[in-house]
């Protein structure tokens, strides 16, 4: 394979993984607190209508960003009042949470299918990106795309390095020895849903404002479900997640690859790829239950309540 | 101050009124929404709920939604209740119609019965076997069950594309995506004059009582229900978890895959992409309305039922997108999932100054300000 058509796979890979990695790295601070949301799908699909209607009607991109962030963040919050107040099954709310927000923002968005809008454009950072390779690589995107390198060191730098990230990984493995030590466990619980919730909403927006500049009733096509498996294929690391991000990249776009390369499969087979993978990495991950077991935070998917022990 | 404070027995009474308050609050929400859109929620109530019970014809438009919803739910809720996370009755649905209608389109006009129960069969055994897969995942590699099921109803979905792009197209379709018409010995009977309402229906509510009687009359739904809630006590009572999990997933399966065949075979009569509007998802509310009960679940279904055929109708009366289903169906569940908080907490009212002026709190109501 000559170099320029290696070069174009990993940067299509990085553009189709960027959705995926930011959706992953909010449902990972998510989950070190021991909360499972499984309703990044509808989060991110509201995320992606309301992004793409802020900058619709306003012209502006920031504020249709913007309203994506608020939009991922007061969804985070329904399933906040939920799973953390009213302790429903996570797995159960997170499941609702995604019906809703498919529903309502297809609802919402109704009028919106067929619009266009500008996305966001690539910026090349001057001799950065002169560099062969590495630089039209990592160094032409667009913004979203450099912020998502940005938020994955502030991720690692919180989760590892900061008393905040201690915090929330105290209230992840054993929430009840938290409470004990005085932190507040339901706050700091609620804060990782948010921040979530945020991220999904980004992830939403990158989805309409930059990958294809449109909204589409259940555009996201389920990859807020494959964001949750690479949490857990990266063994909520947020490192990992990158590496998964990309390579789930380039798995999704394969299909795109093998056309080049003359491979005459249908559209529809070809399109089956990126989940497949995604069994195919979850069977490899989870063949060693006890590593899995010993990665996730040990109170993943618990309701707590201080009152019941 | 209104207080929550935990049942030390969850109350029965609850269990079976939560549905109903959360399907009052629904309402509730939704007449607000109504409003804004400058639509009376009295004519909108009467499109959605009413209307679907009109006449005979719409009477038979609500059992052909009803149907699929009541057999997908029926299997979901065997899983849910052995605590097994099977989401992918969509993905069951849309492979049991593929097959079904592969068979369906070998028949010819003099086939006979005969030939229709082996659709209706291999379109179960399909479903069946798409269940199988993420089961045998799960058994071999722990893999996690919620994944794999949403992830192979993507693959189910594009599958189904592919066969009705591809070898199941019609050739005479003038390259449209649906396949040709099934002849007449393979559609199922209705049961109406005038309407597509099929013999499925009938099947499904019977299968419904079925499994019914077989979880709360028998050894091995005992089992089940024993595993659901309590695994250790089941592992040391010796339940085999294997063949429970195996059992649930694979009725699930072959309801889900019964569902679709019945559909392509009953109300639709050839293959087409729009199989289902998220059957396969609204199902799993479904479950949970009905209570994880079957009997409970055949009121739940003619009530999802109503609000899709509500929907339709809403959208040739009052101008809605049909979307308006999805979010329906969304808030229910939320409202469904909230009130369930009654079943094992208890709201009280408790002057706030008696608290605040009791120099040492009791232990109680110390942990109460947490939560």
């Amino acid at each position: 394979m000559d170099m320029e058509l290696f070069q174009q796979i990993l940067v299509a890979a990085i553009k189709t993984g960027t959705p995926l990695l930011l959706v992953a790295l909010g449902e990972l601070i998510c989950e070190k607190s021991g909360v499972l949301n499984l309703g990044q799908e509808g989060m991110m699909l509201m995320g992606a209508m309301a992004g793409f209607a802020g900058a619709y009607f306003s012209g502006s991109l920031a504020l249709g960003l913007l309203l994506a962030i608020i939009a991922g963040m007061t969804m985070a919050a329904i399933f906040g009042l939920l799973s953390l107040n009213l302790n429903t099954n996570q797995v159960a709310t997170g499941l609702a949470l995604t019906i809703f927000g498919a529903g309502l923002s297809a609802f919402l968005g109704v009028n919106l299918v067929g619009s266009t809008v500008v996305g966001f454009k690539a910026i090349a950072i001057p001799l950065l990106s002169d560099i062969p390779f590495i630089g039209p690589l990592f160094f032409n995107h667009d913004i979203l795309v450099y912020g998502s390198f940005a938020l994955v060191g502030i991720c690692w730098w919180v989760v590892n390095k900061t008393r905040a990230g201690l915090t929330l990984r105290a209230v992840g493995e054993n929430p009840y020895s938290a409470n004990a030590l005085g932190i507040k466990v339901i706050k700091v619980r609620y804060i990782a849903v948010l921040v979530g919730g945020a991220f999904a909403g980004l992830a939403g927006a990158y989805m309409s404002l930059s990958y294809t500049p449109m909204w589409m009733e259940n555009m996201t096509a389920g990859r807020g479900w494959i964001a949750l498996s690479l949490v857990v294929f990266a063994s909520w690391r947020v490192g990992y997640l990158m590496v998964g991000a990309y390579l789930f990249g380039v798995a999704s776009i394969l299909h795109l690859v093998m056309q080049g390369i003359g491979f005459t499969i249908s559209p529809n087979l070809l399109a089956m790829l990126p989940y497949v993978a995604t069994i195919v990495v979850m069977v490899i991950i989870s063949s060693n239950p006890l590593r899995q077991k010993l990665a996730a935070p040990m109170s993943l998917a618990k309701p707590f309540d201080s009152r019941i022990h | 101050m209104l207080r929550t404070q935990p049942r030390l027995e969850s109350s029965k009474l609850m269990s079976w009124m939560s549905p109903v308050i959360a399907i009052v609050l629904t309402m509730l929400v939704s007449s607000v929404m109504f409003l804004s859109l400058d639509i009376n929620p009295a004519t909108a109530f009467r499109v959605f709920i009413l209307d679907p019970l009109s006449d005979s014809y719409n009477l038979g438009e609500l059992m052909v939604k009803t149907t699929p919803l009541l057999l997908c739910a029926t299997g979901l809720a065997l899983c849910y209740k052995a605590n097994i996370w099977n989401i992918g009755a969509e993905g069951q649905l849309l492979v049991g119609a593929l097959v079904g209608s592969y068979f369906a389109l070998q028949a010819g006009d003099d086939s006979g019965y005969g030939w229709l129960a082996i659709t209706l069969i291999a379109g179960a055994i399909a479903g069946m076997l798409w269940a199988a897969i993420p089961t045998l995942l799960h058994q071999l590699f722990h893999t996690n069950l919620i994944l794999t099921t949403i992830m192979l109803n993507y693959i189910g979905l594009y599958l189904l594309l592919w066969g009705v792009h591809g070898p199941l197209v019609d050739p005479d379709g003038f390259g449209f995506p649906e396949s040709a018409i099934f002849a007449d010995s393979v559609l199922l009977p209705t049961i109406m004059e005038d309407g597509r309402a099929s013999i499925s229906i009938i099947l499904a509510v019977i299968f419904a009582i079925g499994s019914g009687i077989i979880l709360y009359r028998t050894l091995p739904g005992f089992q089940l229900r024993v595993f659901g809630s309590d695994q250790p006590a089941a592992r040391y009572a010796g339940y085999s978890s294997k063949f429970i999990i195996w059992s649930v997933m694979l009725s699930a399966g072959a309801l889900a895959g019964f569902a679709g065949v019945a559909e392509v075979t009953g109300p639709i009569g050839q293959l087409i992409p729009q199989i289902s509007p998220g059957y396969g998802y609204a199902a799993i509310i479904v479950a949970y309305l009905g209570r994880l009960n079957p009997f409970g679940i055949i009121f739940a279904a003619f009530f999802m039922g109503t609000l899709y055929m509500g929907s339709d109708l809403a959208q040739i009366e009052l101008g809605m997108p049909t979307a308006i289903t999805g979010l329906f169906q969304g808030i229910l569940l939320f409202f469904l999932l909230a009130c369930d908080f009654l079943i094992n907490y208890k709201i009280i009212w408790k002057p706030t100054t008696r608290v605040a002026q009791s120099s040492k709190p009791t232990a109680t109501e110390t942990k109460q300000g947490t939560a």
